[in-house]
């Protein structure tokens, strides 16, 4: 995205067609850069060259050693397999669509692994890796792209709330959450060190660069900056917004957007698995000590469409692409591995072999998912009773076993 | 029956006092929130100032401000944050000031409050209460006397009543808390400080269901149904007929989704007569659903059609017009003599 000192502005007394014209090669190329920069206020500790860099977010990766390094790879590279298994899934017609995570491997992993049991993500659509951390079988995200159910996993044993659709509701959910553990005094519970205790609690919630356009979003900053909520927003800054870009969205970038509102906003390298994990630990942190909310820019790029019904090439540039191959979030952890000898090739192929089985298991699993049966369409839609809802159920299946197959699909 | 007015007794250990229906509501969530420290009421302006309505008069004084938010001024983050709350464990109560206000939440009312349980197949609860002041009478500017209850009652996953005395009010609103389901409580503003509305509220008495229509003045030549401030008008026309020879039945619907409509099929097959009567615009609305289920249900029961007396499909108009938009007793008198004319 650029920024606003890139833009040429229109001369005094130009009149407003001026701005309205198209941009100039000059303004395209410094867009261009800027989308792929991330500018200087990003926040990277391994670059896309493998290459640690120092930084202050270093104390909140003590504890990752080689082993834990080796972690990371593993879980973005089988979030990466299952990832395309499904979307070749849908491609095959055993799934109604997919949503492809492709290229935001380390914003998902990385600060999914900073939370603690206690805590509670609310996602978007696009969370699976998110989910994977969480320790959600994938298997049970493939019911709401199946269209067997909308949510199967336990949020509680999870901390993973239900997957919303519609954009930016879940930002105000989540902020009316961390309130709750904020009103349940789970906040500033610090030890005599001065460090956040261990069953204190935080909140974070997912959503994308074009949610910010949303009402619920703002209105999720007012809420959570007003009440003080330990939420953290973390945007996943993936460029695009279906077609729109994120010049569409904001004349600023988005982690600046947070001083409006009064509370610390920044930019992360999306793609850089440590600086999420790290960064998102801080911010938790912050929350945890009651000094929250924050807002996480994580700047990534969305490799493919936005869902299997979208056809990106009609809106983006191929260079766009080519540029951010260069930095892939799974490759530089690979090359950091390989450079420091915390990983052999034995290693990489055990890997490789098991998101191979893990993505065999999905495929199973999902050509096997049973359709729900049509009692189905009438559970749960009230905590309590409704004789109404239940005579329509007896109706309908009354009408089904009157077929000779007792209304077998 | 209505609850029978008594005589209050000035008698200290009495459970007997005699409210109006925005006292009633107001001793009501006071109740609720003395029983539940889960209880939350959130709102614009419902802490120091008690509402617009003064129905949340003191709550914030005696059980402090993090139990009565006075909340930023949007709907959608009332609401969104108060479905946040609920899913954490909290029963919120939410205030919307008027009925006209509610849309910029209906994204959060129709998307997650009332389907975050069906999505879940009951892992998640959402026990919010929204409380919507709603009708005309008060010769309001725009947007402050709709009557949207039908778009609500539209949406499955959502409970919506509405009350119409005090007695119904006092206990509405605690039931609506204590259910498991989000409840949409819409409440007749205009006769929130009605003198002529009040009514003895035994709070020691054991209230009718929530979910359940009652018949409130029997009768035997045409049944009229009818639910929040329109209830008045139908008992007030039930009063004057009487004094002409004839007699009306008269059922407070109080439940608009779902519909308990036993009590006005039972009724219509005795008086072969239905009117109903709201002030929303009848196109699409809870009395064309009532009209619909009682021919089905009532069809050789029917000596006339069913008919409506509503507002019109228009827009709210200036309230210097509104006495012609609202049902009033002479129109549904005039109904009356239509159906037992047929």
């Amino acid at each position: 995205m650029s920024s606003p000192e890139q833009w040429t502005r229109p001369e005094p007394g130009a009149g407003p067609a001026a701005t309205a014209a198209q941009p100039s090669p000059e303004q395209v190329i410094a867009g261009l850069r800027a989308t792929a920069e991330g500018g200087a206020e990003l926040t990277q500790l391994l670059t896309p060259e493998g290459e640690r860099q120092p930084s202050r977010f270093d104390p909140y990766l003590a504890d990752i050693d080689d082993a834990a390094l080796r972690g990371l790879y593993r879980d973005m590279v089988l979030v990466r397999r299952a990832d395309r298994e499904c979307n070749a899934m849908q491609r095959q017609g055993q799934l109604g669509i997919w949503v492809p995570l492709l290229g935001q491997e380390a914003a998902q992993v990385g600060s999914g692994r900073a939370l603690k049991p206690q805590d509670m993500a609310f996602p978007s659509y696009r969370e699976h890796g998110v989910a994977y951390t969480r320790g959600v079988d994938f298997r049970e995200l493939l019911g709401i792209f199946r269209c067997t159910d909308h949510s199967a996993w336990d949020f509680r044993e999870h901390g993973f709330h239900p997957y919303t659709i519609v954009i930016g509701n879940q930002v105000l959910n989540a902020t009316g959450y961390a309130m709750g553990q904020k009103f349940e005094g789970k906040v500033g519970n610090t030890d005599p060190d001065g460090k956040p205790s261990d069953t204190d609690e935080a909140t974070i919630v997912y959503f994308g660069d074009g949610a910010t356009s949303q009402g619920d979003v703002h209105e999720g900053f007012v809420w959570a900056a007003v009440y003080d909520a330990p939420v953290v927003f973390f945007c996943q800054n993936n460029q695009w917004a279906i077609s729109e870009p994120t010049e569409r969205q904001s004349r600023l970038p988005l982690y600046q957007r947070a001083r409006g509102y009064g509370f610390p906003g920044i930019r992360v390298d999306g793609n850089d698995v440590l600086a999420c994990l790290a960064v998102t630990r801080w911010a938790l942190d912050e929350c945890r000590h009651g000094n929250g909310p924050v807002l996480i820019e994580a700047f990534t790029y969305r490799m493919d469409a936005h869902t299997t019904t979208d056809d990106p090439t009609r809106y983006r540039l191929s260079d766009e692409i080519e540029v951010w191959k260069h930095k892939d979030p799974i490759e530089r952890v690979r090359v950091q591995l390989a450079r420091t000898g915390a990983a052999d090739q034995e290693f990489f192929d055990q890997v490789q072999a098991d998101a191979d089985a893990f993505a065999a298991e999905l495929r199973d699993y999902c050509f096997n998912m049973p359709d729900p049966p049509p009692e189905r369409i009438f559970s749960a839609v009230y905590a309590e009773p409704s004789s109404a809802l239940d005579a329509q159920r007896e109706e309908y299946l009354a009408y089904l076993s009157g077929f000779a197959d007792g209304g077998e699909q | 029956m209505a609850a029978p007015v008594k005589t209050t007794v000035d008698n200290p250990t009495s459970t007997v006092r005699n409210l109006t229906i925005g006292k009633a509501l107001n001793l009501g969530l006071r109740a609720a929130m003395e029983a539940d420290d889960k209880v939350i009421v959130m709102g614009e302006d419902v802490g120091k100032l008690g509402g617009v309505f003064r129905i949340t008069d003191g709550l914030q004084k005696d059980f402090g401000e993090q139990r009565v938010l006075d909340t930023p001024l949007a709907e959608s983050g009332i609401i969104g944050t108060a479905v946040g709350l609920a899913v954490r464990g909290f029963r919120p109560v939410c205030e919307i000031q008027f009925e006209g206000f509610i849309f910029p939440g209906f994204d959060q009312i129709s998307s997650q409050l009332a389907k975050l349980h069906y999505r879940t197949q009951g892992e998640i609860k959402v026990p919010v209460v929204i409380r919507v002041p709603f009708g005309g009478g008060i010769g309001a500017v725009e947007h402050h006397s709709e009557s949207p209850e039908s778009l609500f009652a539209h949406i499955a996953g959502l409970r919506v009543v509405s009350c119409s005395n005090a007695v119904d009010a006092y206990w509405m609103i605690q039931q609506a808390i204590r259910c498991d389901d989000p409840v949409l409580l819409f409440e007749p503003k205009r006769l929130y400080h009605s003198a002529a509305a009040k009514a003895d509220v035994d709070t020691a008495a054991s209230p009718d269901p929530l979910f359940a229509s009652r018949v409130v003045r029997e009768g035997s030549a045409a049944t009229l149904v009818a639910y929040g401030p329109s209830v008045k008008v139908c008992l007030d026309a039930a009063a004057a007929a009487r004094e002409e020879g004839t007699s009306l039945e008269v059922i407070d619907l109080r439940t608009l989704s779902p519909l308990d409509l036993e009590p006005v099929f039972e009724s219509v097959r005795r008086t072969g007569r239905l009117i109903t009567v709201s002030e929303a615009q009848p196109e699409s609305s809870i009395t064309s659903e009532i009209a619909a289920r009682v021919q089905q249900e009532c069809f050789f029961s029917l000596e006339a059609p069913v008919l409506r007396v509503t507002g019109f499909d228009t827009p709210y108009p200036p309230a210097k017009l509104e006495e012609h938009f609202l049902p009033d007793l002479d129109r549904v008198l005039h109904a009356v003599d239509r159906a037992l004319a047929w």
